[in-house]
């Protein structure tokens, strides 16, 4: 699926990355912990997360990460929305709480990435 | 890969202590260098995702420090050096889940215990080298 697919199925608002909407997403994840996002090397495009600090969008750089999707319609700061900007990062923001969120785009069709590294 | 690197190239950094909205900073900065040198992407993000968990315990346990990265011919080297309480028992520091991270830093998304295993997990090489009430120097090697 699309990150513009990501979007409508989450019912979502795009608060930066408008430009990348394009971009095919392959596997997800979501969590609160940014180490346990940071031990799962294996591709994942979007991060899903509730928690809203710099740490989210660094987290998702470090892994090369496409999109971050805020649950609860969390609201990341205008600092973190240009750091985001900066490396071409898609924010959305969703009404949806983690654990539809995450039923919703599983249930379509994407996938975790459950390989740890090495 | 790097071409031919007559010397190898020095990237050194002060980590604020202070600040946890800034920390991490050091790391994407040195992502953005090793970009630019053509480095390939599986290093790079080995060597920043492993910098940044150092960096981010750096901020969290220790009041900062500084981040020297060496870039040669054969290797990225990372070296973190901090003066802070140092780390009494290195095996228990380093197995999965162990953290003596207050909560307020496990509401900000750091403390899960992971960090130094997952600094380990991402590098070819990794020595702590800890003294209590002196500090902690951590060295890793990331091999193209
Ligand atoms: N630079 C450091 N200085 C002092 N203690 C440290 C340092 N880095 C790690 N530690 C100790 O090792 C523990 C485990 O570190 P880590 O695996 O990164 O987990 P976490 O940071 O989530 O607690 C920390 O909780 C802390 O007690
Ligand atoms: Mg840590």
């Amino acid at each position: 699926m699309t990150i513009n697919d990501i979007k409508d199925l989450l019912g979502a608002q795009v608060l930066c990355g408008g430009e990348n909407l394009d971009k095919e997403i392959h596997s997800a994840c979501g969590s609160d912990m940014m180490s346990d996002v940071l031990a799962y090397v294996k591709e994942q495009a979007v991060l899903m997360t509730g928690l809203v600090n710099a740490q989210v969008i660094r987290t998702a750089e470090m892994m090369d990460m496409l999109c971050i999707v805020f649950v609860r319609s969390k609201q990341p700061s205008q600092d973190m929305i240009d750091l985001a900007k900066e490396s071409g990062m898609v924010i959305l923001t969703t009404p949806k709480r983690m654990y539809e969120a995450c039923g919703i785009l599983y249930s379509n069709g994407l996938k975790g990435n459950g390989e740890l590294h090495g | 890969m790097v071409n031919y690197m007559a010397e190898p190239l020095v990237f050194h950094f002060e980590v604020d202590g202070d600040n946890f909205t800034s920390a991490g900073q050091a790391s994407v900065q040195v992502k953005k260098n090793l970009r630019e040198l053509g480095i390939d992407p599986e290093t790079i993000r080995r060597v920043s995702i492993a910098m940044y968990e150092g960096e981010i315990n750096m901020v969290i346990h220790a009041h900062g420090g500084v981040a020297e990265v060496i870039v040669s011919d054969e290797s990225v080297e990372i070296i973190l050096k901090d003066t802070g309480p140092g780390i009494p028992n290195i095996e228990q520091a380093m197995q999965e889940g162990f953290s003596t991270a207050p909560d307020n830093v496990r509401s900000l998304g750091f403390g899960a215990g992971m960090g130094l295993p997952n600094m380990k997990r991402y590098t070819d090489y990794m020595h702590i080298d800890s003294v209590v009430g002196v500090g902690t120097t951590i060295t890793m090697k990331v091999n193209y």
